[in-house]
């Protein structure tokens, strides 16, 4: 698929229970509208957000992973979101080291009185990776099953 | 494990979730989704009549799990789950799908809203079809309650916990119980004396037999969680013991130092051992560390020379309590508006121009002009007083953009009190609106306006400068639309509400949050409004927001009736979603052991993680460093979060 404005990117986003998901309630509640491109996933702190969970999406399709936390100092848990932040910039290097544009992943601090910037963090986010196209990981797959199924039609 | 028996029920919530998302729709694509053996629809899922639908389904279809897709599970999971539980389904085999919060009501296009809709419940019963029944784990508790705050918020909650058989600590910062509300001369709309009414209650705090004082004392740290909270408190020197000091005062005499009284709000002087007020609890004096010429005997040792019952010990050094509390009220309180931040109104650079809490000294009998109102730079009685409303509050440009809510009152209540005291002075005050919601407040008001001779201006200072011995306030009169100059003798600013500066130190140290003016949050601005998010973690007073007395002292008896209903329980319950460690994988590393903020996570004999279940809080960041993937949280194991993640990105 070309990158082009009717390409809508697949997104999932891991939100902590107490400040993001709370956030993204804020903004149902208060009737913002934002972008539909969004699957929204409850974890209960940022911190329980691992690699594998992110690059698991990345794999199954999704052209973006988004993970919103509370903010520095704020978490429910103490430090859970800090532990995130160091994950996502090593994530983020690894990403790249294998072609894989590194804002594909966005941690976002979204407190649960934040719902406006819950929409904003969507609206953009979306946007974002809409100019992004996309996701190599998926176009790899799809190419690879072609080339499987090329093979065997071949045989 | 037998095959999944999953219930869908989606609801409409009138047009709520209908106006946007087809529920028909999802309900049928849903019917077709792996280990989905029951689907409907209803217009109110959250009525009896829903309820029963989901309970009958569960008899009738012998569902292993039931997915309510509706609005956010903090709504409505805990009425799902008793559902589930009265059709004897465990609580913890239902879970929420926000269909509304997540996506009707932010999306208008139905068939966009549709599918995501289809994709939000999918997560949820491929998460449902993971979960396990759960119990939940009961905790023994103490029976010990810490306040946090000894104004009258925090009083109020003392007493009230304490006259209800439990134990309380109370700690405040200062060298005396009281707060603010010491300070202060009458209180609207009232006007009873405001010492009058509150030491008889700081007397009844400090003779209870439930309630250990601590003064002059802070929290430094808390840990532990609900019905076990471990506080470390530092009480502070104060060099004088209260057991021994008799009130004499000659200390006070013979000290040759001396600094403003923080009291008078620096409209006075104090020496560096002093006695904040005469009825201060507990009654004993404090040797301020930071004034005194220097603790050692040879130094100066004047007071000690001079005190006859040998109450001062210049040994004293702090003390460290480590205390287990069940439940934590936490009552900071106010700090008004830092005067010097208000330049733009002369506060700092002019002399008499003073703040609403240094005019309520200048009114009240404790005060340094002993209740006569003379102004701080002359010591005359002010002949023309100007009253100016909102000073730093409602001006999002420069200062707070909140109302502080109390200033209205408080300053009709100045005016009122000035101009029955001094009969021929005129009283100006310059407001916004006057905002007097209340019982029995828009009557003081109207008496004032009409019955005290108070003139009422609406409209903003434009500046205020000092002119010989006046201060010159200009003015709009934004009714008659006329310029107003004013040669006044005394400003009187009604300063905005903060938060107390030491609030964000407390919530940080408690782990509960701050709102974006700082005041501490509630865990629901409506229907919890006394709770923070943290279980067991209460709050009260005008910490919380700005509020008047009555209003600190109902929320502070709400906050002590919810910490009383928590050590009345005989075990408390904590959620079992906890996390396990699987002893076939785990390796002994120990890294989730460094990941752990609670201490939950420890090394066994066997040289393999342990969690104890008590202290978990489900955070999950051990599973998400644990190399081998032993450490799971139940009911949101890696294996349902993949599940999850995939339906959530399939097509169809």
């Amino acid at each position: 698929m070309a990158k082009n404005a009717t390409f809508e990117p697949r997104i999932v986003a891991f939100l902590c229970r107490w400040c993001s998901y709370a956030g993204a309630d804020l903004a149902g509640v208060s009737r913002m509208q934002y972008p539909p491109n969004v699957v929204p996933i409850r974890v209960n702190c940022s911190g329980r957000v691992d690699a594998g969970m992110v690059m698991k999406a990345l794999e199954k399709g999704a052209d973006a992973v988004l993970i919103g936390g509370c903010h520095p100092g704020d978490c429910h848990y103490v430090s859970g979101n800090y532990k995130t932040r160091r994950r996502v910039i090593l994530l983020k290097k690894a990403l790249s080291e294998v072609g894989i544009d590194p804002r594909r992943v966005h941690l976002e601090w979204i407190s649960a009185s934040e719902g406006g910037k819950y929409r904003k963090t969507i609206e953009t986010y979306v946007e974002l990776v809409r100019s992004l196209g996309p996701s190599p990981v998926v176009a790899a797959s799809s190419d690879a099953d072609a080339v499987a199924a090329g093979v065997s039609d071949g045989s | 494990m037998a095959a999944p028996r999953i219930g869908v029920f989606v609801c409409r919530c009138g047009l709520n979730i209908e106006r946007t998302v087809d529920t028909e729709a999802v309900a049928a694509a849903l019917a077709d989704h792996p280990g989905v053996v029951h689907t409907d629809t209803y217009d109110y899922m959250c009525s009896d009549p829903g309820q029963a639908k989901i309970k009958e389904a569960i008899a009738e279809h012998k569902l292993s799990g039931v997915v309510v897709a509706a609005c956010s599970p903090s709504m409505h999971e805990p009425t799902f789950r008793r559902a589930g539980a009265e059709a004897e389904l465990n609580p913890y085999l239902v879970e929420m799908a926000n269909i509304r919060e997540h996506c009707s009501w932010v999306h208008d296009d139905r068939n966009e809203a549709t599918e995501k809709a289809m994709r939000i419940a999918r997560t949820m019963i491929e998460k449902v079809k993971g979960n396990h029944p759960l119990d939940d784990i009961r905790i023994d508790h103490v029976d010990k309650c810490l306040v946090i705050g000894g104004g009258i918020a925090g009083i109020q909650a003392a007493l009230d916990v304490a006259d209800a058989g439990f134990e309380v600590l109370l700690v405040e910062k200062e060298p005396t119980l009281g707060g603010h509300m010491a300070q202060l001369s009458e209180t609207f709309p009232t006007l009873d004396c405001s010492q009058c009414i509150l030491t008889p209650k700081m007397v009844e705090a400090d003779r209870h037999p439930n309630i250990r004082v601590l003064t002059y004392s802070e929290v430094l740290d808390v840990s532990g969680y609900v019905g076990n909270y471990r506080v470390k408190i530092r009480k502070n020197p104060t060099y004088v013991d209260p057991e021994k000091c008799n009130l004499c005062g000659d200390c006070v005499k013979v000290c040759p130092e001396s600094t403003k009284s923080e009291f008078d709000r620096g409209l006075s002087e104090r020496k560096a051992i002093y006695i904040p007020f005469q009825q201060a609890i507990p009654s004993s004096y404090t040797l301020d560390e930071e004034t005194c010429l220097g603790l050692h005997p040879l130094r100066c040792s004047e007071c000690q020379k001079v005190c006859e019952v040998g109450a001062i010990d210049y040994d004293m050094v702090p003390e460290i309590l480590d205390e287990d509390v069940a439940a934590i009220i936490v009552a900071t309180g106010y700090e008004p508006y830092p005067i010097l931040d208000l330049g733009e109104y002369g506060a700092g650079s002019i002399p008499d121009v003073v703040d609403g809490l240094q005019f309520e000294r200048l009114l009240s009998a404790s005060g340094p002009t002993g209740g006569e109102i003379r102004r701080p730079s002359d010591g005359r009685v002010p002949k023309n007083v100007v009253f100016v409303q909102c000073a730093g509050s409602r001006d999002p440009e420069n200062h707070n953009s909140y109302c502080s809510k109390i200033c209205c009152m408080y300053t009709a209540k100045h005016a009122l009190l000035y101009r029955h005291a001094v009969h021929d002075g005129e009283a100006t005050v310059f407001y916004i609106d006057v905002r007097a919601g209340g019982k029995g407040y828009e009557e003081f008001i109207q008496n004032a306006t009409e019955e005290e001779r108070i003139r009422y201006l609406r409209g903003k200072v434009a500046r205020i400068f000092q002119d010989g011995d006046k201060v010159t306030v200009w003015g709009v009169d934004t009714i008659s639309g006329k310029r107003v100059d004013i040669a006044a003798d005394l400003v009187v600013l009604a300063t905005s509400m903060n938060p107390h500066p030491s609030t964000e130190a407390v919530t940080k140290t408690l782990k509960i949050g701050c709102g974006g003016e700082g005041f501490l949050k509630e865990a629901h601005p409506k229907l919890r409004p006394v709770e923070s998010l943290t279980a067991g973690v209460f709050v009260a007073g005008s910490g919380q927001g700005p509020k008047d007395i009555p209003e600190s002292v109902a929320q502070a008896s709400g906050a002590a009736a919810k910490a009383i209903a928590l050590m009345a329980q005989e075990k408390l319950t904590h959620s079992p979603e906890v996390v396990s460690i699987d002893e076939e994988i785990c390796g002994g590393c120990g890294v989730c052991v460094g990941m752990c903020p609670y201490g939950a996570l420890s090394l066994n004999g066997a040289g393999q993680a342990e969690c104890n279940e008590v202290l978990c809080e489900s955070c999950g960041t051990c599973v998400s460093a644990c190399p081998t993937g032993a450490a799971q949280l139940k009911n949101l194991s890696d294996n349902q979060v993949r599940e999850m993640i995939e339906v959530a990105l399939a097509n169809g």
